[in-house]
């Protein structure tokens, strides 16, 4: 019943514009005989036009990145100070400034250039390791990345918006650490998978419950997953408060440590300190096949007519509100592995009322990433590294590491309203391609 | 055939109402009668916080009277509602709902004592900035954009009320400043919904995103540093002459500060003008139909511009009243989530500012509960009822009781063509 | 005295298409200029643009011999142009008042509005012309005719003296369009000045004082209902000489293949769309659905396709008992669909042809194979269908949206019709498309029939039904008011029965060949 009376109120708002506007048949019926092959562009995109993609992405995070340099010229004071000497010398001091911030931030993202240098030509693997450290952060702080961003591509790809990554984040947490320390006498072998489902269950489970809603009542899973991230976080703050079911005993409101036969193996283990684990690659993979399950099989195939169209494919025969939870639960369950590598691979216990911020991470990766998986491992990488170089960049050059949302939101911004980056830089627009729709009301 | 499926619908639907009620009586008989002992007796007090001389007697009742009563209260609505059926069911189901709240609270006090008169100011008190977010939400969505950077302006109107405070050392000029930061905030948020057409859940991520980060930067940088810049002064509370004596509600309502008063005059305001002014009735027709406003020669981009920038305003008061009106400080994240409360509140109260002040109210004052609860070392854990806010929007959404209607261009960009 | 209204050379190009190409027309005050033209002839962009919607590229206005700039409806309307849009621009949640007096609300200090005065001010025109328009009531409650009237109050509302009506007659019965008539002349008697935007014939014959025909954005000509008729106007409109026949050999029903017993549907405002409804269409046999638009055809559609669920009855599909069954359980049953709003149920826009063909199939060998897409066979099945199906395309790998309608719907067709089929249900299969689609698409559905299918087709063109069908079902107001053989169906008979009038015949619920056997 309300199902239907959301499709009344899309219906009733057919004005709103949309391609099935009058002008727009006007135009497709009015050039019957000439077929329109000038506006056609190239069905499979060339070398070239796979640049322009980019295009607009790398021009975001250079304009995005030129902002951030501003807004730590103009917030510190030896600017200041240096141009009350002179101009030229105020200058000179804010190259000095961004200079020192931008070398901080990229050795702390990918390491000492002349280290890394001397470390290989030494030939010695620990100093190499050593000197490599930084990348392996950042490589370790993508991989949750990379799997928030998938759960928020996945569910754009389905016509969803999952705003819901760090709820799910939360309870599959609660799911995989439990597994973890309070399953004893394992082998590795069986533990570490079943630890890692049990946080793909947990956020599945979460994640169901918009999808659930929406196709049984219309419920717009906006509000539904911002909601459920509040309960999960209240839920996770009891679970693991003092005195609660998972709380450690004592007196800190955190979770008992995990079983060792749950680790997620380090990929250096001699390297105590080097905490890039079998995570990362399990990353790839599931990226991989989060790719191949959108676009060479049934399911991706279905949660992406939903996507695209959602009337069409109930036309097409596809359970629309099945659909619905199916995404989301493939949502959930990658936002929960979020949780469990973090959890298994490097916390090893849950601890309480910490604001992971994946949740609105996630959103800038997937659309950073095109919600396609490729662009969201790079977007992933990409987030990695600020996290990495401005843990360092507040260190070393004393800019406070929340230049990184300052520099995320930008990127949104720009690469959400990517009129502005044109407009800037004179781009021409691309031909519009099989490009997700995003504009949608709560209805 | 007609007619006698939609009354087969109707009776249904009055049926469901009648179990409803008759859970809820038997709720208070099964979870709060066994616990409780014969000679048990609860204590509501109404002394004021500040020791205003009204006195009034302490009400003193053996605590499973009060549950029977209660109990049978709702009971009988239920028996009504099968016999003959109410007119506005939904407002019977919060009339039982309180007895619920009430039967809850005689229980939760019982071999003690329960201030009602301070619990119901600190609800108001919790109330206020969710009531204000709500009231953004309400300004921008009613025009048909969806605002979730709520929080973002918050926290942007949070930020500056405590720097431009403490260097104006007057709590008119932070107040002044947390508007118009959060104004600077919803000019983005419109700039990228109306003039770039940016999906609208994504621009309000944006927004939040990057006020979180401006803000804690700053913060940072500055007030971290310099303490003196994190120090504004706070508006102190007024006793408004005459109303405030009056018995329980004088100090409930009327011995607050000045934005607390703000926000109510703000609910009555934006309600009227919602539906009573040529902005309103403007504002509800962009936000329903919005070529049906342009043919008629309704500049939809500028009743977009300036509802979004007029939310954004609103949103920079609710960061001031938490700064100036309350802790005196500017914290990193120091909203909490109170723009997706006031979200909450918003859908709730049906996109109304009448409806979304009582929900506003209701959240206010489960948080205020919340806290007592610690105190009466009641055996349920405070973060429950931290949750019922949100568990009962999602209820509301999915239709189960009432329902609630998104302005039906609510997210959609206008194309002009 | 000058023209009330004068359009010079008004030429407005889309990207990649010239929608309105110099064109000229003149109205005189108090008469009524009927604009004719099929869908997307460009009559729509044309009063856009007087309207002030759009802005034309080239070309001069007039109005009252002035040259007018118009930029904005507002412009429109300071200069007394009004416009009825053809999907009405009222706000649903809305009263009558507040729709009508928006954008120029009376008030009083501070903007408060003052509803009393509007609503007098309503009564008034509304008693003036006959309306007959509550000024409190809720646009929602109301039936789409009285919003129509609504939608004329807010003209006069606004002294507007040169009113546009595009296509008002389209959601209309045969009485609301003769009240809507009626309307008009009272308004032209006072010293209005119409444009009547219309697809329809003789509906612009009877109430025009001059007739323009529109084709694919040009004047192709000009004439008064004196010194014209239905044959030359609809050669003008399309071209050249209508086939008003579809190329059709007898042909013997076999079996019945859709069967549809006492079928009762709710509409979106919980009336019953559909009032108990029953009904065979059997193999080897067209069966058309004639009725004004909204009484129920699509509905009743959408049920029978699985897309909406009815209240009661039974619908069995050679055999099998399809009711309340969900869409794809219905396709595998043998029925293929092609959908009336084609963009919005049909097609993946953003996909490539490719993929819209295995819509109905992807789950299927041989494209898929367990849970994987197979891309060759995909790709050949593809190649063959766009070939076979002559979908004009430079590849398979274009975006549908891309295309035009009329290959749009080549798409559909393809995928639907390619495969083995027992039924086909049809709903609106040629609206908006140019005439040699619309012959495609009829020899399609005919070859069907002869291939043995059942073929239920609904249109809202009754020469369509007319020309196509074997026999004519035909409904008003959710109920079927008579089944007849096309064959001696006659225009006004069915225009009787579509205004509710049942037809003295009875009905036949089976097809007539038997009898005649």
């Amino acid at each position: 019943m309300n199902k239907e009376a959301h499709e009344t109120d899309a219906r009733a708002s057919t004005e709103v514009p949309s391609d099935h506007d009058d002008a727009a048949s006007d135009r497709n019926t009015g050039t019957e005989p000439t077929p329109r092959a000038l506006t056609v562009h190239e069905p499979k995109p060339g070398c070239r036009s796979r640049l322009r993609t980019l295009l607009v992405p790398l021009l975001a995070i250079v304009t995005a990145l030129i902002i951030g340099a501003l807004v730590i010229v103009f917030t510190d004071t030896s600017v200041y100070a240096a141009f009350e000497e002179g101009f030229l010398q105020g200058i000179v001091q804010a190259l000095v400034v961004i200079i020192r911030a931008y070398s901080a931030f990229y050795v702390g993202a990918f390491g000492d250039p002349g280290q890394i240098l001397g470390a290989l030509l030494s030939g010695d693997t620990t100093r190499i390791i050593r000197a490599v450290y930084p990348l392996t952060e950042t490589l370790r702080t993508a991989t949750p990345y990379i799997f928030a961003g998938l759960a928020v591509a996945v569910g754009f790809q389905g016509g969803l918006f999952n705003i819901g990554a760090e709820g799910q984040y939360f309870i599959a947490g609660l799911t995989t650490v439990f597994v973890g320390y309070a399953l004893t006498g394992l082998p590795a072998l069986i533990h570490l998978p079943l630890a890692l489902l049990a946080g793909i269950v947990g956020g599945a489970l979460w994640a169901a419950i918009p999808g659930y809603l929406k196709g049984k009542t219309g419920a717009h899973e906006v509000i539904n997953t911002i909601m459920l991230n509040y309960i999960a976080f209240r839920f996770a703050e009891y679970m693991l408060d003092v005195g609660g079911p998972m709380a450690r005993g004592d007196g800190r409101p955190v979770s008992p440590e995990i079983q060792p036969s749950a680790y997620l193996p380090r990929l250096f283990p001699g390297q105590i300190q080097v905490r890039l684990n079998a995570g990362f690659l399990l990353a790839l993979l599931v990226a991989w096949g989060v790719w191949w399950l959108l676009f060479k099989t049934t399911i991706g195939y279905e949660i992406r007519t939903v996507g695209h169209n959602p009337r069409a494919a109930k036309y097409a025969g596809i359970n629309v509100a099945r659909n619905y939870v199916i995404t989301m639960a493939i949502s959930g369950g990658l936002a929960g592995l979020a949780a469990s590598t973090d959890i298994l691979g490097v916390l090893r216990f849950m601890p309480n009322a910490f604001h992971s911020g994946y949740g609105f991470d996630a959103i800038a990766l997937a659309l950073l990433g095109k919600s396609h998986p490729l662009g969201v491992v790079l977007a992933s990488l990409l987030f990695g590294a600020l996290r990495a170089g401005a843990r360092n960049m507040q260190g070393i050059a004393r800019v406070p590491i929340d230049i990184t949302s300052i520099l995320q939101g930008l990127i949104i911004v720009f690469i959400a309203a990517p009129e502005i980056i044109r407009l800037i830089y004179r781009v021409r627009q691309l031909p519009k391609g099989e490009e997700i729709d995003l504009t949608h009301g709560w209805g | 055939m007609t007619n006698s499926l939609r009354i087969g619908e109707a009776r249904r639907r009055k049926r469901r109402m009648g179990i409803v009620f008759f859970v809820f009586s038997l709720a208070i008989l099964l979870l709060f009668t066994p616990g409780t002992r014969a000679d048990d007796v609860t204590t509501f007090t109404f002394v004021t916080a500040r020791g205003m001389e009204i006195p009034i007697a302490d009400l003193i009742f053996p605590t499973l009277v009060g549950l029977y009563l209660m109990a049978g209260l709702a009971a009988l609505a239920g028996i009504w509602q099968f016999a003959k059926g109410f007119e506005h069911p939904n407002a019977v189901l919060g009339v039982v709902a309180g007895f619920f709240v009430l039967a809850f609270l005689t229980w939760a006090a019982r071999g003690r004592s329960m201030n009602m008169t301070g619990m119901l100011s600190s609800s108001l008190l919790r109330a206020v900035p969710i009531a204000l977010a709500a009231l953004s939400g309400i300004m921008c969505e009613r025009s048909g954009v969806v605002n979730i950077g709520i929080e973002g302006m918050m926290l942007m109107g949070a930020f500056c009320a405590a720097l431009f405070g403490s260097l104006g050392g007057s709590v008119w000029i932070g107040l002044l400043a947390a508007m118009l930061g959060g104004g600077l905030m919803a000019g983005l948020l419109a700039v990228l919904a109306i003039r770039y057409k940016v999906d609208q859940i994504v621009a309000g991520t944006a927004i939040n995103i990057l006020a979180t980060g401006l803000t804690s930067y700053l913060s940072t940088r500055y007030l971290q540093v310099n303490p003196a810049l994190n120090r504004p002064p706070t508006f102190s509370p007024i006793a408004i002459p005459g109303v405030a004596s009056i018995p329980i509600i004088g100090p409930v309502l009327f011995t607050h500060t000045l934005p607390v008063y703000l926000t109510l005059i703000l609910v009555a305001g934006i309600f009227i003008m919602l539906f009573y002014t040529r902005w309103g009735l403007r504002s509800r027709a962009v936000g329903e139909h919005p070529r049906a406003a342009d043919t008629l020669g309704v500049n939809v981009f500028k009743v977009r511009y300036v509802n979004v920038l007029l939310g954004g305003l609103v949103a920079g008061l609710g960061g001031a009243y938490l700064v100036l009106a309350s802790v005196a400080r500017f914290d990193q994240l120091m909203t909490a989530g109170k723009g997706f409360i006031g979200l909450a509140a918003m859908i709730f109260g049906k996109w109304n500012p009448i409806g979304a002040l009582g929900a506003s109210l209701i959240f206010g004052f489960a948080d205020a509960l919340q806290t007592r609860l610690a105190i009466l070392a009641v055996p349920i854990p405070s973060q429950f009822l931290l949750m019922a806010p949100y568990l009962v929007t999602i209820i509301v959404l999915a239709g189960v009781v009432g329902q609630s209607r998104a302005p039906a261009a609510d997210g959609r960009p206008y194309e002009k063509e | 005295m000058p023209p009330v209204l004068e359009l010079k050379g008004i030429t407005k190009r889309f990207p990649g298409v010239l929608a309105n190409d110099s064109i000229d027309l003149t109205l005189e005050e108090g008469q009524v200029v009927g604009l004719l033209g099929e869908n997307g002839a460009g009559k729509s962009t044309l009063m856009n643009i007087l309207y002030g919607l759009y802005n034309q590229d080239e070309g001069e206005i007039f109005v009252r011999g002035e040259r007018a700039h118009i930029e904005e409806p507002n412009d429109a309307i300071a200069l007394g142009i009004g416009m009825v849009h053809q999907h009405f621009m009222l706000v649903p949640v809305l009263t009558v008042t507040e729709n009508v007096m928006l954008g120029m609300e009376s008030t009083r200090r501070f903007g408060f509005l003052n509803r009393q005065v509007a609503a007098r001010r309503i009564r008034d025109i509304s008693d003036r012309y006959g309306l007959g328009v509550d000024p409190e009531a809720v646009i929602e409650d109301l039936p789409l005719g009285i919003q129509q009237r609504v939608e004329i109050i807010k003209l006069l509302y606004r002294s507007a003296d040169i009113l546009i009506l595009d296509e008002p007659t389209a959601v209309l019965t045969p009485q609301e369009v003769s009240g809507l008539f009626e309307i008009i002349r009272s308004l032209v008697a006072q010293g209005k000045s119409v444009i009547f935007i219309s697809h329809k014939l003789r509906e612009v014959l009877e109430i025009s004082n001059n007739i323009v025909v529109l084709r694919r954005g040009r004047v192709v000509g000009s004439t008064t209902p004196e010194e014209s008729n239905e044959r030359d106007l609809a050669a003008m409109m399309v071209g050249r000489d209508v086939i008003l026949s579809v190329p059709k050999a007898a042909r013997e029903p076999e079996q019945p293949v859709l069967r549809v017993e006492n079928l009762y549907v709710r509409g979106d405002q919980d009336r019953m769309a559909v009032d108990g409804v029953t009904f065979e269409v059997w193999g080897g046999e067209i069966v058309g659905v004639a009725g004004v638009q909204g009484n129920g055809q699509t509905e009743l559609v959408e049920v029978l396709t699985g897309l909406r669920k009815s209240d009661a009855g039974r619908v069995t599909v050679d055999g099998v008992d399809v009711t309340n069954a969900p869409p794809r359980k219905i396709t595998e049953a043998g029925t293929a669909h092609i959908p009336e709003d084609r963009q919005r149920d049909g097609l993946v826009l953003a996909y490539p042809i490719m993929q819209n063909l295995i819509l109905n199939t992807y789950y299927q060998p041989p494209i898929a194979k367990g849970i994987r897409i197979q891309e060759e066979p995909m790709r050949e099945r593809a190649e063959r269908l766009v070939n076979e199906y002559d979908v004009r395309t430079p590849s398979i790998f274009t975006p549908v949206g891309n295309l035009s309608g009329g290959n749009q719907q080549k798409v559909i067709v393809a995928r639907e019709l390619s495969n083995p089929v027992k039924l086909t249900i049809a709903a609106q299969p040629t609206r908006g498309l140019d005439v040699g689609s619309i012959e495609y698409i009829h020899t399609e559905l005919v070859r069907k029939r002869d291939e043995g299918a059942a073929v239920f087709v609904v249109s809202a063109e009754l020469d369509e039904v007319l020309s196509l069908a074997d026999r004519i079902l035909v409904m008003f107001e959710g109920r079927i008011m008579g089944i007849v053989p096309a064959k001696t169906a006659t225009k006004e008979a069915l225009g009787l029965m579509m205004a509710g009038i049942k037809s003295e015949g009875e009905a036949t619920n089976k097809p007539d060949t038997r009898r005649e056997a």
